[in-house]
């Protein structure tokens, strides 16, 4: 299928930038979009264009390198990443926006890449359990209720890719902070730090420049992993206890 | 000369492990090793390049005990390291099943499944070191699966009879790599580690030497410049992706080992590369990397193909007694849960036999029709949701009900730098753990073990390594105006200044492409000496014609993706040499290293221990100049060598 792509280009986080078209040729239907983007950018090099910057590693949706705006929607039109995301969902003769997430905390560093380390500074500052290597009780001396095991989990996959900051109209990182308050507060594992972690975490996540929760749920429709709203619900609670 | 008249040089030997009884000597070494007093260790800094398994843990572990940690990752954050997409589980002999699980038994089946090409010690340290792994993750919060008591479950997992692999749905990579990620973001934030994410290891400086430090490249300014340290640990992972399509993550990359290398430290069975069974088959000539579907899915699905040649009907189309269940046929006793080696040279014969299904035939039915009527659809996704989900979004069909395709992929490699028993190279204070060592697999990883091997590395063994290097040598600091830094700086600079000015006519991808089809092709699941003689008179031509034709837009002073693929290019190349090298030299089949040339009589893999039962271990004399080699002599004392048997 022919396409035209109309690509956001900056060179760096001061400079302005702005919307550029394209037009890539002779693209499969099995091709993942950052395939696609792969071939655009081959094309360039050849003119001696600088090719599109992206963030991408694993290219099977777990690592969350991945993720930008197609068509105004984090990681496009399908419930998953960029990088599981394939051009089967697009028509030949389409149209294409791309770019990247739009965020107060999230700078441009180049293009399609945003600086997302303030989601990084948001775990360190409670998003753990403190457990020294070697200080370990033996696995089975505390049992784990399966249903607090699975809640856990479902929380615990999230992969840190930043949709629901992009989704959210206030840019807001709610979802992401919620994910790993639940995911640790609900074993006991997680409980002596219960409620330093949810202050933590809440206090850094405000400081960082997100923005605050106003519950339109944009964040969990635009999350890959499937991390349910209630866990905000979840969240407050745990804040509202400590 | 010519690259391929290699010269032999001094055995090298692993002096650091204790003699004695196997099952006292990581206990005695620990007892032996110098100690560091608590007070002394923040005077210490120690880099540690890379924050998967091993590394995030040895960062975290590291700091924990109060060094003074500067540690990179080239992603853009510590969590997405390579590691985090390892699906399947984690295997420790805690024998919580009572199936007869031991110490012994995960020793025994490690040094069994690696083809004898392993060094005992270290594996039966291993197996110890898994126990306490287990105890680590579960206190940090990882939450792997549970029976409804609230104790947790295990599964049996590729080449063994017992329940020993500890398993978080099919994230387990995921779920550990978050644990060590938020051990190591606690001691970024407490300021014990100074993290520097999107940068890259460009060369190692040893200074009287000893390693002292790294230069590096940050990969959005383009800034070049010396970090310094007491020590250096490489947890870059492995070189699969010199294959160019790969399960690895696409920036995955060897520059890191391949520089120190280059500066000294010698590079073991480079050609021991695992091909693994259960990938997604590529789907055209656009494709950028494989996609792995966890070998776990080999536990309830059934392998086959259609017994007839050329056989085009739809799976469902053919009756039950036209189906070859190839496995289940020559492998009686293991079935669908052969090696990986093995499953993957079988899916190889069917296919060339012109049995192969899908586009191209180069693909077998993975096929869960049977464990669904068993068990229930309901079960089944428990088990496996993620991976039918994925494996649905990558080829839009349903394996609910239509069988899976599925074609071996490279996927691991066991070869990387040569250490000792403290895991230290052959430069004194370069440490090398995880993948990017070749020390615990020998000629083929079991399933589950890699996630084993990178927390073991970085949690427990490398610690009081360090402590007692660190303990015993007398430091001083390294000057900032030490020429070694700048000469060191440049020669990494002038490197990528030299490919930004061929300015030529070919992109770094279609470089890589080349070089990954060629070595796919004769240097992949199965080897002759006339294949491997073809590709190590075409590798120098590619390099001569990168050298000539690349092209890559923009400067070194910015961010420049192009730029970075090109510079880890430079170093596939001689890596893909030295494999192809490995390869001929080996004229014996091991584990995933299969020579045609060496095969029993019914095609299964012969070894042959009398010439090549070492391990080889190269060292660097310059660019397409002929290498070193020095041979480690195994001895197995404790597990005696069999060819191995599955059937």
């Amino acid at each position: 299928m022919n396409l035209t792509l109309r690509i956001w280009r900056q060179q760096g986080p001061d400079t302005p930038g702005e919307m550029t078209e394209y037009r890539v040729s002779g693209i499969s239907e099995d091709m993942s979009f950052l395939e696609m983007l792969d071939t655009l950018n081959e094309e360039l090099i050849l003119r001696g264009e600088r090719p599109v910057a992206f963030d991408h590693d694993c290219r099977e949706g777990i690592c969350g390198a991945c993720g930008m705006v197609i068509n105004g929607q984090a990681h496009g039109p399908e419930r998953t990443t960029t990088c599981q995301l394939h051009m089967r969902h697009f028509a030949d003769g389409d149209t294409i926006d791309v770019e990247p997430w739009r965020a107060g905390a999230f700078p441009v560093v180049r293009d399609l890449v945003v600086d997302r380390s303030a989601l990084d500074r948001i775990i360190g500052s409670g998003g753990y359990v403190t457990a020294p290597t070697g200080s370990a009780p033996e696995a089975h001396a505390t049992p784990v209720p399966k249903e607090a095991a699975d809640l856990a989990f479902e929380h615990a996959e999230c992969i840190g890719c930043g949709a629901c900051v992009a989704a959210c109209p206030n840019g807001s990182a709610m979802l992401f902070t919620a994910a790993k308050v639940v995911h640790l507060n609900v074993l006991p594992q997680g409980a002596p730090e219960r409620a330093s972690r949810v202050r933590n975490m809440v206090e850094t996540m405000d400081a960082e420049g997100f923005g605050g929760c106003t519950n339109t749920g944009e964040c969990a429709t635009a999350c890959p992993k499937g991390i349910p709203l209630t866990g905000i619900s979840r969240l407050n609670r745990e804040f509202l206890r400590s | 000369m010519s690259y391929l008249d290699y010269t032999l040089g001094a055995p090298v030997a692993d002096t650091a492990a204790p003699d004695g009884p196997i099952e006292q000597r990581w206990e005695r070494r620990r007892f032996e090793a110098k100690l560091v007093n608590p007070a002394n260790r923040r005077k210490h800094t120690v880099i540690v390049v890379g924050t998967g398994l091993a590394g995030g843990a040895a960062g975290a572990t590291l700091a924990e005990q109060g060094y003074h940690v500067v540690q990179f990752c080239f992603q853009d954050s510590p969590r997405r390291a390579h590691s985090i997409a390892a699906q399947g589980g984690i295997n420790a002999a805690k024998n919580y099943r009572n199936d007869g699980d031991s110490v012994r038994r995960l020793f025994y089946d490690t040094v069994k499944g690696g083809d004898f090409r392993a060094r005992e010690s270290n594996v039966h340290r291993l197996a110890e070191v898994s126990v306490e792994i287990i105890d680590q993750c579960v206190a940090q919060g990882v939450p792997f699966a549970r029976e409804y008591g609230g104790l947790l479950d295990t599964r049996s997992f590729g080449g063994v009879q017992v329940s020993r692999t500890f398993y978080a749905r099919g994230q387990t990579g995921q779920q550990l790599l978050l644990g060590a990620y938020q051990a190591l973001s606690r001691q970024i934030a407490a300021g014990n580690v100074e993290m520097h994410p999107r940068t890259e290891m460009l060369d190692l400086l040893v200074v009287d030497g000893r390693a002292r430090g790294i230069v590096a490249r940050d990969l959005v300014t383009g800034e070049i410049r010396s970090y310094t340290a007491d020590a250096v640990v490489l947890a870059t992972g492995g070189y699969g992706n010199v294959f160019y399509l790969s399960t690895n993550a696409k920036n995955s990359n060897a520059t890191a080992i391949w520089r120190a290398h280059r500066r000294g430290a010698l590079f073991a069975n480079p050609c021991f590369t695992q091909i693994h069974p259960t990938c997604i088959p590529r789907s055209g000539d656009h494709q950028s990397k494989l996609t792995l579907m966890s070998e776990s899915l080999r536990n309830d699905g059934r392998i086959w193909v259609p017994k007839a040649k050329g056989d085009t009907r739809p799976p469902a189309r053919i009756p039950e007694d036209e189906r070859d269940y190839y496995l289940e046929r020559i492998y009686p006793a293991f079935g669908n849960l052969v090696p990986r080696d093995i499953a993957s040279r079988a899916a190889k014969v069917v296919c060339d036999e012109g049995r192969g299904v899908g586009p191209g035939g180069q693909g077998v039915y993975l096929d869960f029709a049977d464990a669904i009527a068993r068990l229930g659809r309901d079960a089944v996704e428990a088990k496996y949701g993620n991976l039918f989900e994925m494996y649905q979004r990558i080829t839009a069909e349903d394996p609910y009900t239509v069988p899976m395709r599925i074609y071996p992929a490279i996927h691991y490699t066991m070869g990387g730098l040569w250490v000792d028993y403290d895991l230290q190279t052959t430069i004194p204070g370069l440490f090398a753990i995880g993948e990017a060592n070749f020390s615990d697999h020998g000629a083929n990883r079991l399933g589950a073990s890699a996630l084993m091997q990178g927390l073991a590395d970085g949690y427990f063994v490398l610690p009081p390594t360090l402590n007692d290097y660190l303990g015993r040598t007398k430091l001083a600091a390294v000057p900032a105006d030490h020429p070694e830094l700048a000469a060191v700086e440049a020669e990494s600079a002038d490197r990528l200044n030299l490919i930004l000015a061929v300015d030529g006519d070919r992109t770094p991808d279609s470089f890589h492409r080349e070089l990954g089809e060629l070595l796919w092709e004769e240097c992949g699941m199965a080897r002759d000496e006339a294949g491997l003689r073809r590709a190590l008179a075409r590798i120098p031509e590619i390099r001569a014609e990168f050298w000539r034709r690349i092209k890559v837009p923009g400067t070194g002073e910015e961010l420049n993706q192009a730029l970075e693929k090109a510079n880890r290019l430079v170093d596939y190349f001689e890596l893909a040499e030295l494999m192809c090298l490995d390869a001929l030299h080996r004229a014996e089949s091991c584990g995933g290293h299969f020579r045609t040339e060496s095969a029993t009589p019914d095609g299964e893999a012969a070894r042959r221990d009398e010439e090549f039962g070492y391990a080889a271990a190269w060292e660097f004399t310059g660019t397409g100049e002929a290498p070193v080699l020095h041979r480690e002599e195994l001895a197995f004392e404790h597990v005696h060598p069999t060819q191995r048997s599955y059937a």
